[in-house]
């Protein structure tokens, strides 16, 4: 058996020996995928909605009857007064208030403007802004369709459309953010993790003392979280499309490809760190502190990279999640494939290149 | 080829301001048992790490079984084994895998390796136990597995940083006998050491002391030249006079 062989079958013992280890790394992408699916959604539902109304009448009771049958809302009640609107508000029984005028069936026939209100509870603004919309959504379908056509005057008709992803599912945005997120534990972290293990017991020193060649070390040590990650692409995938029918409007053999690209970024990372931290804890806490965070802050997963102030968008560029980002959505949710996405893999790989012969150098340099 | 296996001309290594090897120059013949001594941070270990290429020299070069340790790491690497003062072997790994994985590290052939690892357990009686992990057998037992492995592809020269340090007199006992078999063979035998005991089983001794050699020679001649009748005398005597130094 050659050198490598053997090197990288001991290694695939470390990890199949584990098995406590094993199970969090192949559970950890379901639960995070379900976790994120079903937990961390910025889409609202179950508004609890409060209609003020002082004359009920039909075209009021159309209104009523819409909100009622939306998923979006759920109606808590119907009252002639703004009164106990502050009151919900305050409890927490209601997030939004629609007050509609006195005799609003006959405002719809008249000439002159009918002013509804919309009152939502801001306190998480973006949620607010989101239910202003949707109440907006439905008041605008209720008035096209119970005011008469007027004659006389400009009606404008506004008609929005959201491209990609038409009824604003959040949880189409999270799956490429959490494989992101899933390889950056399992690829680098793991990989930093198991090198260091060596540093601390002494087991680097017999391997260097070895005719193994350093790069033949670093080679073999991450070969086995090479399969490790792709399983776990797989496992994100899989679950993404199961349980929430993610669409996969692009060439599946090119994502799985920019994976497998963004594995060996993530391993280099890894090696980077593996190659300065001395204990496993160091090398730990600098691949959560030092990864972790900026692939969640500053990749575009969580906040937006246009509404990040420019230093911190100059650094979110070379952070490699922020381009791997890029690429899966454009290829999971826009169908876009390489023609357009180019730039982003050139990029990508140009930092793993980087990465890799910076962590390689660092490593092969004798330990002291 | 000649019969000397280790050959270090003016070895030095300084750390900053530090000096931590301070241009240490000896000979090593081949099969024999050279022993290393010196107070805790006196330099052995430095030393060491440098022959065997772990470490760069700041000055001076090292010959180790013939091959210049600068210029051709690779060839010094085939021909010498190194057990650290850290257990070495791999914890969740069985007895018998550990054997296998340094057989093929070092490009054995798996007859090879299985009639190696045949001999190896039975003449440190662990043939029972090659299928436990290493993590659940005794620590004697342990580092008599290590150096086997470290000698598993018949190195020229062997490197030993404190094998012994805490493992029980009999052990010790045992350790050095497995030593001296592997000298008779022919190995060459280079051992640190802080057990002044064990220094009187070296065929010949160096005393470290501030990074520097302080005394060379046989254990007899080291004793005689300070007339005094034993190795802890002389160790006394150099490391206080290092003091006032």
């Amino acid at each position: 058996m050659s050198a490598f062989a053997a090197f990288v079958r001991k290694e695939t013992y470390h990890i199949l020996r584990d098995r406590q280890t094993l199970w969090i790394l192949l559970l950890m992408p379901l639960v995070q995928v379900l976790l994120f699916g079903y937990a961390v959604r910025t889409d609202v539902h179950d508004i609890r909605l409060a209609i003020v109304d002082p004359t009920p009448n039909v075209a009021s009771r159309a209104l009523v009857q819409r909100f009622a049958s939306s998923s979006r809302f759920q109606v808590v009640g119907v009252y002639p007064t703004t009164e106990s609107l502050d009151r919900g508000f305050r409890e927490g029984v209601l997030r939004q208030a629609v007050v509609l005028p006195r005799n609003v069936d006959r405002a719809l026939l008249g000439p002159g403007p009918i002013s509804i209100q919309v009152i939502s509870d801001a306190a998480d603004p973006n949620t607010g802004s989101i239910m202003q919309a949707y109440a907006g959504a439905v008041i605008q379908r209720w008035h096209a369709e119970s005011a008469p056509p007027v004659a006389l005057g400009v009606r404008i008709d506004l008609t929005t459309r959201m491209r990609y992803n038409p009824t604003l599912e959040s949880v189409n945005i999270f799956v490429p953010g959490l494989i992101a997120l899933v390889l950056t534990i399992v690829s680098a972290m793991m990989t930093a993790i198991s090198i260091t293990r060596e540093k601390e017991t002494g087991t680097m020193e017999m391997l260097l003392v070895s005719p193994l060649r350093p790069s033949a070390i670093v080679v073999g040590k991450v070969a086995p979280y090479v399969v490790m990650g792709f399983l776990n692409v797989l496992l994100v995938l899989g679950a993404a499309r199961v349980v929430f029918h993610i669409p996969l409007r692009g060439s599946l053999t090119l994502l799985l490809a920019e994976c497998l690209l963004y594995i060996l970024t993530s391993l280099g990372l890894g090696i980077v760190i593996s190659s300065r931290a001395r204990t496993q804890r160091t090398a730990m806490i600098a691949a959560l502190a030092g990864l972790l965070l900026p692939t969640l802050m500053l990749s575009g997963f969580i906040f937006p990279l246009d509404s990040l102030p420019l230093p911190l968008r100059v650094i979110s560029d070379i952070v490699p999640a922020r381009w791997f980002l890029a690429i899966v959505r454009g290829v999971m949710v826009k169908g876009a494939g390489l023609a357009s996405l180019w730039p982003e893999t050139v990029i990508l790989m140009g930092l793993t290149v980087l990465l890799l012969t910076i962590g390689a150098k660092r490593l092969s340099v004798r330990l002291d | 080829m000649s019969d000397i296996s280790i050959d270090a001309r003016g070895l030095t290594r300084r750390f900053g301001d530090f000096t931590a090897v301070d241009a240490i120059t000896f000979e090593v013949n081949e099969g024999e048992v050279f022993g290393f001594l010196g107070a805790n941070g006196a330099g052995k270990t430095t030393a060491i790490r440098m022959l065997i290429g772990l470490l760069e020299p700041t000055a001076g070069s090292a010959m180790v079984a013939g091959h210049d340790v600068a210029t051709e790491p690779e060839a010094v690497r085939r021909h010498i084994g190194y057990m650290s003062q850290r257990f070495s072997l791999y914890d969740d790994l069985t007895v018998r895998e550990n054997i296998t994985l340094y057989g093929g590290i070092y490009g054995l052939r798996d007859s090879e390796i299985a009639e190696r690892m045949h001999t190896l357990l039975g003449r440190i009686g662990l043939e029972h136990a090659r299928n436990e992990l290493v993590r659940k057998i005794p620590l004697g037992w342990k580092q008599q597995l290590a150096f086997s492995v470290a000698l598993l592809h018949g190195p020229r020269v062997v490197f030993l940083d404190e094998p012994t340090s805490g493992v029980d007199p009999i052990t010790r006992r045992r350790f050095w006998e497995m030593i001296y078999e592997a000298a008779a063979a022919g190995t060459t035998i280079l051992v640190t050491t802080h057990y002044l005991d064990e220094a009187e089983y070296c065929d010949r001794i160096s005393i470290m002391v501030d990074g520097a050699i302080a005394a060379m020679g046989t254990p007899a001649a080291v004793k005689a030249s300070f007339s005094v009748s034993s190795l802890d005398e002389v160790f006394l005597r150099l490391t206080r006079s290092g003091v006032v130094a």
